[in-house]
This record gives C-alpha cells, sequence and structure tokens, in this order.
C-alpha cells in the first residue's frame, strides 16, 4: 500500500460542459435537475444518438496571439480558462511563483483530431493539407499543452497525459508528485476534450452509444451518450502553518491502476478499479466508511456500470452517496476526469450530492449507494472514479478543508 | 533551485534502424561510425503470441520491444512494474486511416482500429500481455517528449520507492500529416530507473533549471541526421554516455515550443 501524502490545496477550479458555463452554472444545473443532452446534430454523417455538446463554440474566436491554434478542442479550452474568473488567478500564480515553477499538467483523449478529421476532408487533388492546416502545433497529442502554456505564459514542466477516459483524472498524481518532489511550487492540471467523428462514430462501431439520453445504472440502460468539457485547477502545497481558507477543498489521495485485461472492456471483477480504490484510500489515510459522496465512472454501458456497481456495493457502507453525473453531461472522455473532480468539489461545498439524471430503475447489481435523487447532506470527504481503454483506472479522494 | 532526484539505471533498450537491440546501439554508439539508415522490419516481442504480433499496430509492436529489452536487463518482472510510455505523435499509420475513412465512410469505421487508436494502446497492451495491474500512464510533450516522459517517470520512481519503465518511441509519419512533422524513422528506447540499488549499470541525477543552457545535449556529428528523424532519438546523447560509460552532465529542452521561455531537465549521468 503507497504511504499517506500531506493533502494539496485546490486553490482555485473551474469547469464547463454541456449543462453549465463555470461551476455556478454548473452547480445550478445540477441542484435543477437540468441535463445538457440533446439530439446529435453534430457528426458529418446522421448518428442517431444524443450527445453533450457546449453551445456557442462555432461562434467563439480565440485572442489574435492564439489565432493559429485556432481547432474546436481550443475553443473549448479558450472558453473554460474565461470562467470563474480562472485566467486572473492563473496570471496572479505566474506572477507569485515565476514561470518556470508552475507546472501545467493537461489530459485529454483526441486532442484537436477534430481539426485534423477537418483538414482530410479538406485535402487537395494530390491529397495535400491545404495551407490553411499545416499547422503542426494543433495536428498532433500535446497541442492542447502548447495551447494552454501559450495562453498563460507558462515555462515550467508541460506534458499531455493521454490514457483515454483517465487521463484528467491522473493530472492530479502528476502535479502531486512535481509538488511533493519539489519540482514546482504550483501546478496547474485540467483536461479539454471535444466532439469529433472520431469518437462518434468509434464508440458507435463498439456498439456502446445509446441512441436515447445515457441512463447510468438503469436495469435498461442502452449505452453512452457522448460530450464535451474543459476544465482546470490550481495545486499548492499546504501553508506552514496548515491551515488554509475554509472554503478550499483540499486533494488528499489519489490511485492508479491497470485492468491487465482488455483494450476496450473492463475486469470482470473490478479488481483494477478496486485496486486503484485501495491505493486512494491508502494515501488518502482513510476508511471506505469514511467516504460521504462518490463520483462514480457510470458511463452508462452495460459492462462500466454492472463492474462499477458491484464494486461500490462490496466496498462502501449504505451511508455513502454515489452517483454518476453523465446524464448532465454526457460522457467527456478525457475531460470526465477533470469536470468530475469540479462536480464532486461543488458536492463537497454546498453540501449537495448530485443524483443519476435520466435514470428511472436502478439495476438490482446496485446497492443503496448509489442514488437517482438529489440529496441534501453534510460531505466532508468525497472520491471520483475514471476508467479508461487500455484498462486504465483512477480515483480521485478530495476532503473539506475543515475536515482533514 | 529545486531538489535533484537520485536514481539508477537498471536497464536499457533500444529499437531503431540499425539498433534492433541495445548491444547494437551500443556497439555504434561507441565506435562513433556514422549511422547509416538500414530496412526497418516489424519487431516481435516476446510477450505477445504470434497472433497479437500480426494484429498489433506497429507502435505497439515498436515500444513493447525495448520495453521487454530493458525488463530482462534489469532482471525485473514487467507485472512489478509501473510504466510511462511517451510519445509525440502516438500510432500516425492509425490516426492516418481513421481520419481518412471518417472523410468519406465514417460508418465504416473499424471498431478494432479505434480502440487501437488511443495515445495508451502500446501502454495497454504492455500491462495485458505482462499481467501489470501497476499505474500506468502515456503522454506528449511534442519535441519535448524524451524529457517530459523522463521527468515522470523519475518523479514516480522518486516519490514511490518503487522501479519504474519508462519508454519513448515513435513510429514513422504516414499520409498528409508527414509533410509537418519530424518523424520519418522508428525509434523506440526504454529505461528501468529505480531507488539507487547494487545492479545499477549507471547513476542518474535530474534536476530542472529555469532557463536551458545556451546549447542543448551534445551530440557527435555522426548522429545528427538520425536524431533530427524521431522526437524519441532526442535520448541519443544520454545513450552515447552510457555506451561510452562518460560521466556527463547536459541539458533537455522541456518545452515544445521556441516561441516560450523554456526550462530545462538538467541530468547528470556517474557509474
Amino acid at each position: 500500500m503507497p504511504a499517506r501524502i500531506a493533502p494539496l490545496a485546490i486553490t482555485a477550479c473551474t469547469a464547463t460542459c454541456a449543462a453549465g458555463r463555470g461551476s455556478q452554472a454548473i452547480a445550478r444545473a445540477l441542484e435543477t435537475r437540468a441535463g445538457g443532452l440533446i439530439a446529435n446534430s453534430f457528426s458529418t454523417q446522421p448518428l442517431d444518438c444524443r450527445i453533450g455538446r457546449v453551445a456557442g463554440l462555432e461562434q467563439l474566436s480565440l485572442p489574435d496571439a492564439l489565432a493559429s491554434f485556432d481547432s474546436r478542442n481550443h475553443r473549448l479550452a479558450w472558453l473554460g480558462l474565461t470562467q470563474d474568473g480562472f485566467l486572473e488567478r492563473a496570471h496572479a500564480l505566474r506572477e507569485r511563483h515565476g514561470a518556470a515553477r508552475v507546472a501545467l499538467v493537461l489530459g485529454t483523449s483526441t486532442s484537436s483530431i477534430g481539426e485534423t478529421e477537418r483538414a482530410y476532408r479538406e485535402l487537395d487533388a494530390q491529397g495535400r493539407l491545404s495551407s490553411a492546416q499545416s499547422r503542426p502545433q494543433v495536428h498532433q497529442p500535446h497541442a492542447l499543452g502548447l495551447f494552454v502554456a501559450h495562453a498563460l505564459g507558462l515555462a515550467g514542466p508541460n506534458l499531455t497525459i493521454a490514457t483515454a477516459c483517465s487521463s484528467s483524472a491522473k493530472v492530479f498524481a502528476s502535479a502531486e508528485r512535481l509538488l511533493r518532489l519539489g519540482l514546482a511550487d504550483a501546478a496547474i492540471v485540467g483536461g479539454v476534450d471535444t466532439l469529433c467523428d472520431s469518437v462518434l462514430f468509434g464508440f458507435n462501431s463498439l456498439e456502446l452509444v445509446s441512441n436515447e439520453e445515457c441512463r447510468p445504472f438503469d436495469a435498461n440502460r442502452r449505452g453512452l451518450s457522448l460530450g464535451e468539457a474543459a476544465g482546470f485547477a490550481i495545486l499548492e502545497r499546504m501553508p506552514q502553518s496548515g491551515k488554509v481558507e475554509k472554503d478550499t477543498p483540499l486533494l488528499i489521495g489519489y490511485g492508479e491502476s491497470s485492468d491487465a485485461h482488455h483494450m476496450s472492456a473492463p475486469h470482470p471483477q473490478g479488481l483494477g478499479a478496486e485496486r486503484a480504490l485501495d491505493d486512494a484510500l491508502a494515501r488518502a489515510g482513510i476508511s471506505a466508511a469514511q467516504v460521504d459522496y462518490i463520483n462514480l465512472h457510470g458511463t452508462a454501458s452495460r459492462q462500466n456500470d454492472e463492474v462499477e456497481a458491484a464494486l461500490i456495493a462490496r466496498r462502501f457502507p449504505a451511508s455513502t452517496r454515489a452517483s454518476s453525473t453523465k446524464g448532465w453531461s454526457g460522457h467527456t472522455l478525457g475531460a470526465a476526469g477533470i469536470l468530475e473532480a469540479a462536480i464532486t468539489l461543488i458536492a463537497l461545498e454546498r453540501g449537495f450530492a448530485p443524483g443519476t439524471l435520466n435514470t428511472r430503475e436502478l439495476d438490482p447489481a446496485c446497492g443503496p449507494q448509489i442514488r437517482i435523487d438529489n440529496s441534501e447532506a453534510n460531505l466532508r470527504i468525497a472520491l471520483s472514479n475514471s476508467f479508461g481503454f487500455g484498462g486504465n483506472n483512477c480515483c480521485l479522494a478530495f476532503a473539506r478543508a475543515d475536515t482533514a | 533551485m529545486s531538489a535533484a532526484l537520485e536514481l539508477a539505471i537498471e536497464g536499457i533498450g533500444v529499437c531503431a534502424s540499425g539498433m534492433p537491440d541495445w548491444a547494437a546501439a551500443r556497439e555504434l554508439l561507441r565506435s562513433g561510425s556514422a549511422h547509416t539508415a538500414q530496412p526497418f522490419e516489424r519487431p516481435a516481442p516476446a510477450s505477445l503470441t504470434p497472433n497479437e504480433r500480426r494484429r498489433a499496430p506497429d507502435s505497439v509492436l515498436l515500444a513493447l520491444a525495448a520495453a521487454e529489452q530493458a525488463c530482462a536487463m534489469a532482471g525485473r518482472a514487467p507485472r512489478d512494474l509501473q510504466n510511462v510510455f511517451a510519445s509525440a505523435y502516438g500510432d500516425l499509420a492509425i490516426n492516418d486511416y481513421l481520419c481518412a475513412v471518417l472523410a468519406h465512410t465514417p460508418l465504416e469505421l473499424s471498431p478494432t482500429k479505434f480502440h487501437n487508436s488511443v495515445h495508451n494502446a502500446p501502454a495497454g497492451y504492455w500491462t495485458i500481455a505482462s499481467a501489470c495491474m501497476a499505474s500506468s500512464t502515456a503522454l506528449s510533450a511534442g519535441s519535448a517528449t524524451f524529457a517530459a516522459g523522463l521527468l515522470e517517470a523519475a518523479t514516480i520512481a522518486a516519490s514511490e520507492a518503487k522501479p519504474v519503465l519508462y519508454v519513448a518511441f515513435d513510429i514513422a509519419a504516414t499520409g498528409p500529416l508527414a509533410a509537418l512533422i519530424d518523424c520519418d524513422a522508428p525509434f523506440a528506447v526504454a529505461f528501468v530507473l529505480a531507488p539507487a540499488t547494487a545492479q545499477q549499470i549507471a547513476r542518474l541525477r535530474l534536476d530542472l533549471q529555469a532557463h536551458a543552457a545556451a546549447e542543448l545535449a551534445p551530440l557527435p556529428p555522426s548522429l545528427h541526421a538520425l536524431q533530427a528523424r524521431n522526437p524519441a532519438a532526442a535520448s541519443l546523447p544520454l545513450l552515447v554516455a552510457l555506451a561510452q560509460g562518460e560521466t556527463k552532465g547536459f541539458d533537455f529542452a522541456l518545452h515544445a515550443d521556441k516561441d516560450l521561455p523554456a526550462s530545462a531537465l538538467h541530468l547528470e549521468i556517474s557509474f
């Protein structure tokens, strides 16, 4: 088991998805059960499904200095950075620590592949890229990291993690290690993934996409709804006094593991997910019984929900609340980790456990932990699960500052 | 300006044109003779069955071939090792297939090609083949991918006090993007990094510098062409020092973008 870690202060956090721009809007959507899924009008050929599309990206333009990075993913990244005063806080952080001492660790599954798809639709008669698409800074997996480093003027360690749907959960783990070892004084973490033909037709080819709004943990669920999101957070070491402002949430643990089972199906007994959970609890120095809320991976695919429901049922008391919020946002893939971390922090701050949207009848595999309805409760410690293709698992543990 | 990490290199693996393994690479890098490109055959990593090898993407074969060498040299069981797989571009052949199919017949997309398109496909195949349930990461950082991945692997080894497998690799670019990307020769390098142990091949000391040295890691002119052909070949100065058994220190830029002020990963290698 890993050793307990010192908590990190999360001094800023923001997210944007189909359910809302910024944390306030997302909190309101959760509380009023106003989901963001709409009929698919996005793919270049018809596909009968619902999607979590962020409105307004087509009209958004990047600042001139960043215009050469233009892509849907970078427009969403920019929209995300400009919510909740995050950009100003990031600039202040850079001024305080120096550009080289702030690490930038971002996650994405598809980066700007949507722009590469467009470039392929516009190839010339010789099969060459147009001059407007001859932009290596866009057509690569690290495009997101390059774009955000430019946008924030950062010069420290900068890497883009791409482990499919666990990508922007694992950024918290990488940042914690850099801070613990003294290689950075603060870290900006986050993730962005946008809708594109690759994921719509790709998940469709695997027969994982529902033709209705996704219903996580429903006995009659038919698969996932795809979505898009951006989210960012600032991580800093605790001050010497050990005290932070009362409403500052903390990262208290994380666990990362592999299923060693299959590229696109979870381990049938959830052993990889359980290992990530155990490591997160150990680093946090807590027991499962102390967990008040869990934001589940809960994609509404048959296999994921069955395996995850069984894991929660066997490891947690009935008093732990658990839910999937993908009915609001869709599955935002490489951005799911940061989006659902942000939702978990909203839950801790407001004393409000979101339920599971669109779900009518819970699968019999679910224990009493998994809730359909929202509820109010004194939440002190919460987890967020993210699992990806390749059998890549990450579990994050958060706490309110006044309870750690 | 920051704490330095002290680690041992326990194992090395290389898979590239004219350098099918570390023994061949060491021979060439010791001699100082010019690298000549040779036809590159698909590697045949032993951890995959013949059937799996036939179906696996080139990126998976390349990465696993180097990974296996490093683990064998370290005498470490792959299933026990946390691992980091770094690639600047992922599998560009699958990327080309995806974008070409999506442009014309998106409903005909192959489900296997789709799940093989994730950046962590080599990491996924590696953990499945070696029954490894430890943490596994896949990342990119443009032309700074080798240094960024090495930093990530080193921080895991140092913070967990456990050995880590690190693999950096890229296959040759194919399709229309090849015109944009400086990557036309496959190259993979792997290390097993661990807290200092008895069986170490070399000691590695890493720290960060706010400003990269004007001259980054120097390399004999005979290797410049090879280094320019693949982001993972940024590892060559380190491999030359290991081949020659020479104590050395050098900087790697941590940023891919020349427009930004760059901090550097400073490495010192000793024996």
